[in-house]
């Protein structure tokens, strides 16, 4: 028998992938918020934990804001956006009375919060958990890495832009996965091209192919270029399911794709 | 220090450390030590060698990657126009220092005199320091926790030989936490002029942003006003203008006219031609505001 934590609110989740950047405003939660529900879309049940407790923007992502979160007698029930309970999420979003309020919190507490996100949602059964987390390598990336250590996470997905000043943190960040012993199963590059609605010429408005150079550098798994795609960005503001309203959208073959590879490197699990 | 328990007898109280509601409390031992009661000597410090340094602005989001950096660096490249305005560019994001890139001084490494650390110097008066300047190596990875972070926040404002300036821009990460509570905690007594914010047009950035003016509002800190970056694309093929970044709830003009705070201006996606005017704009602005 494992000599790790107990199994508690984390037994019944078989993977656990970590969503990471150096940098800010890259995607890191549009990203996995379209892998949680390509993911769903291939029949499986994801959870997904917000840790970015400064800017928690999954909730409007999928349209969940302003809902309760309620105890149980495991902890706290995490908020199922469907009937089916196939997709759930917490975030501290759903904890502040107030949605403009700010959390201006030093580490400690917010080392205090992750880890009660941790250990005291009931997920209940899930073949995946996504976890997004806020940019930089700092007390919410440690508490995060530290508190799911004992339950083996499947590893992180590094999103970047293509520009020169976003490679130059995601660098760092995947020393940060080396140093912290975190797998990294691959490097995401979103806002990869713009094309204009009016002549169909794509421009690399965040200049282009940095995502890809960095893999090759740093010997790690392309998974994929995820255009700009109004059609994304909307939904995203609107808390809709891109995934199965847009399914000619050039976004759409690139995230399923992503959800395909993250699949096929899963290791199938023992009954 | 961080936020306290409800029933929190005080860190200066004789109780700090020992009441039963200061159990649990992540400053229980610093109060029960006595440390809590007496303010932080850096403080006084820094208002000291903040005397030679006219302006101070913080550059802040709620958001990441809506160009704080990118716009810190061309208003001290604006303001720096004028040879005769001393300024002095600060970047205090310590995990993601993208200031040294941006103003093309990687690789450039800090000095120290007898007067303290030399800042680098990108023209005569425009000087630059960051985290970036410490590492040796583009992969080094600074993976601190909060008190280490507001060392090197303390060290930037105390021991930085900036020399006169007349505008100190210190950009910061996204975000309401360590870094930000640090920078004005301890520029408290020295004065900030204010703060300009940095939004995009998406209601996921306003909604971060709309935190960052409470928290300026909760730390009364001045707001200069907000900018919104990326507001548009010009195709450089037809010239047609389209929104990348849709303003579906109405764009940072609404949230200003909400939250009644100034809307400096908007900048396109399309840095070369928009940045140099905007920062001519905002610099006229900024000087009515401080004179006013």
């Amino acid at each position: 028998m494992e000599a790790a934590a107990e199994p508690g609110n984390l037994a019944g989740v078989r993977h656990i992938i970590l969503v990471l950047s150096g940098k800010g405003g890259v995607g890191k939660s549009t990203i996995s918020t379209e892998l949680a529900l390509a993911l769903r879309h291939a029949g499986k049940k994801v959870g997904i934990l917000d840790v970015d407790l400064c800017g928690p923007s999954i909730p409007r992502m999928l349209g969940a804001q302003g809902r309760a979160v309620h105890q149980c007698d495991r902890g706290w029930a995490p908020v199922f956006l469907d009937r089916e309970q196939s997709i759930s999420l917490m975030s501290v979003g759903f904890l502040l009375e107030k949605p403009d309020e700010a959390v201006v919190w030093r580490g400690p507490k917010k080392n205090a919060l992750i880890k009660q996100f941790v250990s005291d949602v009931a997920w209940g059964e899930l073949d995946y958990l996504v976890v997004d987390t806020p940019p930089g390598t700092s007390d919410e990336h440690m508490a995060t890495i530290e508190a799911l250590r004992p339950y083996q996470p499947l590893g992180a997905l590094v999103v970047t832009t293509p520009q020169a000043v976003s490679v130059g943190d995601v660098r760092r960040e995947l020393t940060f996965c080396r140093k912290t012993g975190l797998r990294v199963m691959g490097i995401v590059e979103n806002m990869s091209g713009f094309t204009c609605p009016h002549c169909t010429e794509c421009t690399s408005v965040f200049s282009r192919g940095g995502g890809e150079e960095l893999a090759q550098l740093a010997g790690v798994p392309f998974l994929g270029s995820v255009p700009l795609d109004p059609a994304l960005l909307r939904t995203l503001e609107e808390g809709h399911d891109f995934i199965q309203e847009f399914p000619g959208s050039p976004a759409f073959a690139a995230l399923t794709s992503i959800a395909q590879k993250i699949l096929d490197a899963t290791p199938a699990c023992l009954p | 220090m961080e936020e306290v328990p409800h029933d929190c007898p005080g860190a200066d109280s004789a109780q700090a450390g020992r009441g039963a509601s200061c159990q649990g409390c992540p400053n229980q031992r610093l109060c029960a030590s006595g440390a809590g009661a007496t303010p932080d000597p850096a403080i006084e410090e820094i208002k000291e060698k903040m005397k030679t340094v006219k302006h101070k602005i913080l550059v802040l989001s709620g958001k990441g990657g809506v160009g704080k950096s990118t716009f810190s660096a061309h208003l001290a490249h604006g303001l720096a126009e004028d040879e005769n305005t001393q300024i002095a560019l600060l970047d205090i994001d310590i995990c993601g220092p993208s200031i040294p890139k941006i103003m093309g001084l990687e690789g450039e490494q800090v000095h120290q005199s007898g007067s303290g650390w030399s800042p680098v110097y990108v023209e005569d008066n425009l000087g630059v320091m960051s985290v970036g300047f410490l590492l040796s190596s583009p992969d080094d990875a600074v993976i601190w926790r909060g008190p280490k972070k507001n060392g090197m926040i303390k060290q930037f404002l105390r021991d930085v030989d900036w020399g006169e300036v007349d505008y100190l821009i210190v950009d910061t990460p996204p975000g309401t936490s360590d870094e930000h509570l640090s920078v004005v905690q301890y520029l408290a007594a020295a004065h900030i002029d204010g703060a300009v914010i940095i939004t995009t047009p998406q209601e996921v950035s306003l909604q971060d942003v709309r935190k960052e003016i409470n928290f300026c509002r909760k730390v009364k800190l001045p707001i200069i006003g907000v900018v919104e970056n990326m507001s548009g694309f010009i195709c450089p093929k037809c010239k047609k203008e389209s929104q990348i970044f849709p303003p579906t709830t109405g764009g940072a003009e609404l949230m200003c006219q909400d939250l009644e705070v100034p809307l400096l201006g908007r900048v396109p996606l399309d840095p070369l031609i928009g940045i140099q005017e905007f920062c001519n704009l905002h610099q006229s602005k900024e000087e009515n505001l401080i004179s006013s």
